[in-house]
């Protein structure tokens, strides 16, 4: 199953009720203002330094663009993805769970 | 424009750019306010304070990059945009990755200064305190 998570992790508990319910090996998109999620130096960094033993976890790199914030700054094994890679990512997994 | 009552009034920002309307629309409201000669503090606290991070770039997703507004905000005379140190450092984000938001002082040969400060909550929960209008966003 993908899960996908556009919420900023400050402002909404949609990425910890993600990590609290996705099964292990499940994927997890973040995209929109989940993107903060992703980035290094945050208070949440190790909630996703944690997850990525369990999941795979993708960010929209042109919505981390978007925000001034650089693709540099994404935690390492989260991986960077596009538009296109983002319907693969849908296409690839029988269902999607979306992380209002 | 008739001599009116000027109140403070504040635009409280608590979200970030792009993931909904808000930022925008506040800007928006921002700058009917000070068309009307208002006393203008814009205050950002929580994800707020992600509008005003700088090298916004949005032509992959396709909409319109309204960062640079802030910059023209010291035009229309306003010049107290307050960030708040701890939302800020919850975020990993330091003064050096914001907009550096200026305007000229009129008064002074049309210098350059500041209009974008970094305060700690203390100092936002006084500015606060002193406003006649909160508008939140």
């Amino acid at each position: 199953m993908l899960h996908t998570v556009n919420k900023s992790p400050f402002e909404k508990n949609s990425l910890a009720s993600c990590l609290r319910l996705a099964s292990a090996g499940s994927v997890i998109l973040l995209y929109e203002d989940g993107i903060y999620a992703a980035l290094k130096g945050t208070r949440f960094e190790s909630t996703i330094t944690d997850a990525l033993k369990n999941h795979t976890i993708y960010v929209l790199t042109p919505d981390v663009e978007a925000r001034g914030m650089s693709v540099d700054k994404i935690i390492a094994g989260v991986k960077p993805t596009d538009y296109a890679g983002f319907v693969d990512l849908v296409t690839g997994n029988n269902s999607v769970q979306a992380w209002l | 424009m008739s001599e009116g009552i000027v109140k403070r009034f504040m635009y409280v920002n608590r979200k970030a750019p792009y993931g909904t309307i808000y930022a925008l629309e506040s800007l928006e409201v921002v700058l009917i306010g000070a068309a009307f000669d208002q006393d203008v503090t814009l205050a950002f606290v929580d994800d707020g304070v992600y509008q005003l991070k700088k090298d916004q770039d949005t032509k992959g997703m396709g909409v319109k990059n309204f960062s640079p507004t802030y910059n023209a905000l010291g035009d229309y005379d306003i010049k107290k945009l307050y960030v708040e140190k701890e939302s800020l450092e919850e975020r990993g984000l330091t003064q050096d990755d914001l907009i550096n938001v200026v305007y000229e002082d009129e008064d002074d040969d049309y210098a350059e200064k500041p209009a974008l400060f970094v305060v700690s909550k203390e100092e936002m929960s006084d500015i606060m305190a002193q406003q006649d209008v909160v508008l939140s966003f």
